[in-house]
């Protein structure tokens, strides 16, 4: 009988020791420390999207947001394919990336005031890296040319997503009656629609053109004109680690100012070795990491500017590449221009 | 001479002894677990809070019983959602319940191809993933349906892609038009619950008449009752002693089971619930409401089935 009583004081004791080392520091600091030592990212991608992140014939992930966290990868731990890509459904990525399951989201997710606000999803955006608005796509020649169209119709649309309450407001403000039909998952919202189940099917435009270029017959479904709003899209990563969501931003700034500068993934190493020489490209060298001390203010290598663009190349050739007009994506840069060509990227000066 | 026994080894104290201690270690895991819980959502800035409930949700349904818009609060939504969870499982239990009964019943048919299509739905059915059947039901079948002009229609029954009509129903414009409009999302939910719950009620039922002595049914016999009557007056009255608890089971089940609905586009309380949490944040207030609400539905399933099991049970003098 003593024997038993022995037997429950570890029991106690370890119990009690659970409760004080769970309790750790918080859910999300030092998360830069903690990409370090684990040495690979965590990234949470869509995964189904084609153009942004999707798993190509060979199984490997590709698109935008992919390419993103390997430029994130490359500057942070010096080799861009340290990822591991998580695939999150819009009701999940929130939820995922307050857990600290992933490292950060890269899944074209639309910055707005009640995801950033501490009152609301309270994460931290990145920079916008794509200009994005929500449109309808709609059979051709359905006799569907405009939203007002619509009335009486039924429009298939992902749950939980911006878009949700988008369509409300929009076809609310006009009068429009309609039923949503809400799915989970965007492949059950698109074959929904392709089976004929509703009239239209709403999400960003970029996402309903890429899904389109994955149709039987991408040229019978038309586009309307109509912009129901504006989507921001941006990488995101939790509010309480600041000093990891600086890191993440200026590397994505990086990307944008690479481009500005005409620095590509192919005349990197040319443009490092012409600064090396030049004492008097101060700016340049600052940026490139030869002066200055821009990626240890950050935490990171004093070249990551350089590894991220050897790994993915700078935002217009990132563009290009994915979802551009060479691609099977097929979208005009528009907005997603530098700011010096008409466009909204402007990155802050590196200094 | 005994040696004396320490007190706490007296056969009344050591029990206690033994179970306060380990209440006392449950308790402390539990304490241990919410202060962990505790201390990060405040870290996160994400301690428990409802006022979210009263402000405005901003997202339409598709179908509901109450007047509900989009600028009405999230408290409503959810409500509306429970709703839609309530009507389909209380239409799915009671049809469950007779495609299960009618089944179970056949398996004792005489009749050899009534016996073996029986076991052939209740082998099948069971056996595959509910999920998977719900989204075989809704994507092939359902969204299979012709609509217009050659939609399948029964006096007082049609069935078209853009649901199931009841009453008499015309053909206006190319769209039917009938009293009752049932959508297709709720269609295929209630029809992939009645298929797959009453395979399993079926062999409850199997069960049930099974576990009466064959010599209830000679007695009948030899009394010049017809089978039917032996079945309904002295068989099925016994079997249900048997049958209820286990049907008990399969009711609970269908229930939980009606939260699939998101798969396929129906509004019901979890489906609400997840675009709820999604733009409010609030993860833990929002899983509490769902696993409440589960909860009561069930704990109620339960009182309704053991008031009905006191009423079987024999009551001996």
């Amino acid at each position: 009988m003593p024997r038993k009583q022995a037997c429950l004081l570890p029991l106690l004791v370890s119990a009690l020791a659970i409760s004080s080392c769970s309790r750790g520091d918080g859910p999300s600091s030092g998360r830069l420390a903690m990409v370090r030592s684990r040495d690979q990212l965590l990234c949470g991608v869509n995964g189904k999207l084609p153009g942004f992140s999707f798993v190509d014939r060979t199984g490997t992930y590709r698109g935008l947001d992919v390419e993103i966290c390997h430029a994130i990868a490359a500057a942070v731990l010096g080799d861009g394919s340290k990822v591991e890509f998580r695939e999150l459904n819009p009701a999940e990525r929130f939820t995922a990336l307050a857990s600290g399951e992933v490292d950060l989201l890269s899944r074209n997710t639309s910055y707005s005031l009640s995801r950033e606000a501490k009152g609301g999803n309270n994460v931290a955006f990145a920079p916008v890296v794509f200009y994005d608005g929500q449109g309808m796509l709609v059979p051709r020649g359905s006799g569907i040319n405009s939203l007002s169209d619509l009335n009486g119709q039924s429009i298939c649309v992902l749950s939980g997503t911006t878009s949700e309450l988008n369509l409300a407001n929009r076809l609310r403000e006009r009068s429009i009656r309609y039923t949503p039909l809400k799915y989970q998952t965007a492949d059950q919202t698109f074959t929904a629609y392709l089976q004929g189940r509703c009239a239209a099917v709403t999400s960003d435009r970029s996402g309903l053109a890429a899904k389109r270029s994955s149709f039987p017959v991408p040229e019978a479904h038309v586009l309307l004109t109509d912009q129901m709003s504006k989507e921001p899209l941006a990488p995101a990563s939790v509010k309480a680690d600041t000093a990891w969501a600086d890191a993440l931003r200026w590397i994505i700034y990086a990307l944008m100012q690479a481009e500005e500068l005409g620095i590509t993934q192919a005349n990197i190493d040319t443009r490092v070795a012409e600064a090396r020489a030049d004492p008097n490209q101060a700016d340049l060298r600052r940026f490139l990491g030869i002066d200055g001390d821009f990626g240890q203010q950050l935490g990171l290598a004093p070249d990551f500017v350089v590894r991220a663009i050897k790994a993915s190349g700078n935002y217009g050739e990132l563009f290009e590449r994915n979802v551009g007009s060479a691609s099977p994506i097929g979208l005009e840069r528009g907005l997603n221009k530098p700011w010096n060509q008409g466009g909204l990227l402007y990155a802050p000066p590196f200094r | 001479m005994r040696a004396r026994i320490p007190w706490w080894r007296h056969r009344r104290v050591l029990p206690w002894l033994i179970q306060a201690a380990a209440a006392l270690l449950v308790l402390l895991v539990i304490s241990a677990l919410i202060s962990n819980l505790v201390v990060n959502l405040s870290a996160a800035g994400l301690l428990l809070s409802w006022r979210w409930l009263g402000t405005p949700a901003g997202f339409d349904l598709g179908e509901t019983l109450l007047p509900y818009g989009a600028g009405d609060p999230y408290w409503l939504a959810l409500l509306s959602g429970l709703l839609n969870s309530l009507r389909v499982i209380a239409a799915a239990l009671v049809g469950a319940t007779a495609l299960g009964t009618a089944v179970g019943l056949a398996s004792f048919s005489r009749n050899a191809l009534l016996r073996s299509l029986a076991r052939v739905y209740v082998e099948v059915i069971r056996n595959c993933p509910l999920l998977m059947q719900l989204l075989f039901w809704y994507f092939v079948v359902f969204l299979g349906l012709p609509d217009g002009a050659s939609a399948l229609h029964l006096p007082g029954v049609v069935l078209a892609k853009s649901g199931l009509h009841l009453g008499p129903a015309a053909l206006v414009d190319g769209v039917w038009r009938a009293p009752i409009r049932l959508s297709l999302e709720f269609t295929a939910l209630l029809w992939a619950l009645v298929v797959y719950s009453g395979a399993f009620i079926a062999e409850v039922v199997r069960g049930g008449v099974q576990a009466v002595p064959p010599g209830q049914w000679e007695a009948a016999r030899s009394l010049g009752l017809r089978p039917r009557d032996s079945l309904a007056r002295i068989v099925l009255p016994q079997a249900l002693r048997v049958i209820v608890p286990g049907l008990n089971n399969q009711y609970i089940a269908l229930a939980k089971n009606s939260s699939l609905a998101v798969a396929v586009g129906y509004g019901d309380l979890y489906s609400v619930a997840e675009t709820t949490l999604n733009q409010t944040g609030r993860a833990i207030e929002v899983v509490l409401i769902v696993l409440g609400s589960y909860l009561l539905i069930d704990l109620a399933i339960s009182a309704l089935m053991n008031g009905l099991n006191r009423l079987v049970q024999l009551h001996e003098r």
